[in-house]
């Protein structure tokens, strides 16, 4: 069944009738995903490409059963909105939103962890995540997947689906990919998002995109190296980015010698994943580890040239 | 958002943390006006700029008498000041004067985000005065680290073990650290930092420097910090870029790069690097570009003089590669393509911007997947120097 969602999943829209929120709902489902309802406060009433709007998420889950919220609402309100699905019993929250001020996530986080142990939130700051063939929760474009066994978390939008198109070329399709964020306080992380394709049985491997800062990609590793059986593929991006300087997302930044690219590959290696180095390469490399891993097993990490 | 060293000690003081007296000065006339007004000697100069490192590059200057203040203004006024932390250096165009303090002993205290916990951390240390990352460097456990809270905030027991175990004056020092959290709570401050924190030979504990940096995600909420922006720290062509909503960082090498996504930017440099260049910038366009915004990426790109050669790179998905397209037609109608354009574009509706460039006559290099992109662009600018 993939992970976190799949053809049964119902999703409210948080912030529907916005220019990006319409737009998406409509890609979302066109694609095949159950989109039930929307959320705008006053606005209530109307409907967008179809879907009923309610003025608050308590109606909208009372109407329509949704157990997904899929959110667009802007910076300034995104906490009030994550929270506002947290209390109404939604267990998925997908938040696209890209600007909320850290100390709203701090809040927002500490807040879910403590009262809905449970929940789980993927973003803010991200593409969302698609179980191909089944459902789209977020803004990539459907048509570069493919339904399949490998599993993609990633920090980065283009960057996972520049991975996912050259999967798709060699073939080799999707179970689920999850985008959890450029963000440095967001909900899902690399290891939980990895601890799930774990277990997964649709899932037979895991490419994990990292890139600069933090030290999630360490702590995935720490997981892999004692948990994951299943070959783990992974890139890191940022092997060139100088420290002290924040590359794009809010979260990728080397400061005070941590969260370097070298580090976490180094640790990944250790951990027994391919690490791969060239991004022009990933959808080759995998092809040929998973058709010849009897070969490649003694060496396990794969350089790419 | 970075704050001058002034700037956030006028906040500190504002919330009761005690801090040298003194005042910012933009010329000559203002710092000895200043210097009139705090009345006595010696005085400390301060260049105000946003780089650690400003004592061992002569930013920091002791006078003792209204000729060595004028001598060191003059110094320091208008000059671009490098220290180890900005080879480059930054402008100087206000000096902070306070009166000299009689330092004792110094300590380090911060307050700052611990991603990996998603919470605040306080930390201090007895070692002030060096920068952090060489504290921990030298010994991890002279640095003191208290998990917050965040709905809870900080508890005044956690300052008084911090204050015990540094044999700091309790009282105050817990003062202190409370303050330091109410700043960095109220005004979304991802850095608060204090270092060193002294003791002065009179017993007193004050902040003899001062760090702030606010979350820009949050600055709409601040609108009097924002205005605090002092833009000619931020190198010109990153200050051009953020105007039109890009996100560009100036690099070191030749290979001026254009790309969608942040993520997708970090693996273009890399790319590049791996095919033998070195990146020249990162420039992320974002996910929603529009022709006037890659007009400007372009301009932004051109105008940098080390720049040999340019490879775009778009992985086109929400966002059309045929509107993409439009926009480099559009884009080079306004500015001169003075190097060679590598340009490789994948995703929705590929076919039809590919041709729309083929067509238009420009001497754009089509590169078929992001290797061959990287390793022409790189060809190209080895031929260009």
């Amino acid at each position: 069944m993939a992970i976190l969602v799949n053809k049964d999943t119902k999703v409210v829209v948080q912030g529907i009738t916005g220019k990006e929120g319409s737009f998406h709902a409509k890609q979302c489902k066109e694609y095949g995903t159950q989109i039930v309802a929307g959320v705008t406060p006053g606005k209530g009433g109307m409907e967008v490409e179809g879907i009923p709007v309610f003025n608050t998420v308590k109606e909208a889950v009372g109407e329509t059963g949704a157990n997904c919220s899929l959110i667009f609402v802007p910076a300034p309100f995104a906490a009030d909105a994550i929270v506002e699905a947290l209390d109404n019993g939604i267990e998925l929250i997908v938040c696209i939103t890209e600007g909320i001020p850290v100390k709203d996530m701090m809040m927002v986080k500490d807040y879910m962890l403590k009262n809905y142990p449970n929940a789980k939130l993927v973003g803010p700051n991200c593409p969302g995540l698609i179980t191909p063939g089944e459902a789209k929760v977020g803004i990539m474009p459907g048509h570069i997947f493919k339904k399949g066994k490998i599993g993609i978390v990633s920090r980065s939008g283009t960057l996972t689906y520049e991975a996912a198109f050259q999967l798709t070329k060699y073939g080799l399709g999707q179970s689920t990919a999850v985008g959890i964020g450029g963000d440095p306080v967001h909900g899902l992380t690399h290891k939980d998002v990895i601890e799930m394709f774990n277990k997964d049985p649709e899932t037979e491997a895991i490419l994990m995109i990292g890139e600069i800062g933090g030290t999630e990609e360490e702590e995935a590793a720490e997981y892999i190296e004692s948990e994951v059986e299943k070959p783990v593929f992974a890139y890191i991006a940022g092997i060139t980015a100088p420290p002290g300087k924040r590359m794009g997302h809010a979260g990728a930044i080397i400061t005070g010698g941590k969260g370097t690219a070298k580090a976490k590959m180094e640790a990944l290696e250790k951990a027994g994943a391919y690490v791969i180095e060239n991004p022009a390469k990933i959808g080759e490399t995998v092809a040929k580890i998973l058709r010849v891993v009897e070969l490649e097993e003694e060496e396990r990490t794969y350089d790419a040239e | 958002m970075k704050l001058h060293e002034h700037q956030a000690k006028e906040i500190f003081s504002k919330y009761g943390i005690p801090v040298p007296e003194g005042k910012v000065a933009f010329s000559l006339k203002e710092a000895k006006q200043v210097a009139e007004e705090l009345g006595e000697f010696p005085l400390v100069v301060k260049a105000q700029i946003h780089c650690g490192g400003r004592g061992k590059a002569g930013g920091v200057k002791i006078v003792k008498n209204m000729e060595e203040l004028q001598q060191s203004v003059e110094v320091l006024l208008g000059k671009v000041l490098k220290t180890f932390q900005c080879p480059d250096g930054k402008p100087v165009n206000r000096v902070l004067i306070e009166k000299a303090t009689n330092i004792d002993r110094e300590y380090y205290l911060a307050i700052t985000l611990d991603r990996s916990k998603s919470k605040p951390v306080i930390m201090a240390s007895a070692a002030g005065g060096m920068e952090i990352e060489e504290i921990v460097k030298e010994d991890p456990d002279a640095i003191i680290i208290e998990t917050i809270d965040p709905e809870l905030g900080l508890m005044p027991y956690q300052t008084r073990e911090l204050a015990f175990k540094l044999n700091l004056p309790v009282k105050d020092f817990v003062n202190i650290a409370l303050k330091l959290y109410q700043i960095y709570r109220d005004l979304d401050a991802s850095l608060v930092e204090i270092n060193p924190l002294v003791i002065t030979k009179e017993g007193n504990l004050i902040a003899l420097d001062a760090k702030m940096d606010i979350d820009d995600n949050a600055l709409f909420r601040h609108k009097d910090i924002q205005e605090m922006e002092d833009e000619s720290q931020i190198p010109t062509l990153e200050a051009e870029a953020k105007k039109y909503g890009l996100n560009y960082i100036k690099l070191n090498g030749n290979i001026g790069c254009m790309v969608n996504g942040a993520g997708l930017a970090m693996a273009t440099m890399d790319i590049i690097k791996l095919a033998g260049g070195e990146p020249a910038n990162f420039l992320d366009v974002g996910g929603g570009a529009n022709v006037e915004q890659i007009a400007n990426a372009f301009r932004i790109l051109m105008a940098d003089p080390d720049v040999k050669a340019v490879f775009i790179n778009i992985f086109g998905g929400i966002l059309r590669v045929d509107r993409l397209a439009q926009g480099l037609i559009e884009a080079s109608k306004i500015v001169e393509l003075k190097v060679p354009v590598v340009v490789r574009l994948e995703g929705t509706n590929v076919e039809e911007g590919k041709k729309m460039l083929q067509e238009s006559g420009l001497n754009f290099i089509t590169a078929e997947d992001m290797w061959d992109g990287a390793k022409k662009a790189v060809e190209l600018a080895n031929k260009q120097s």
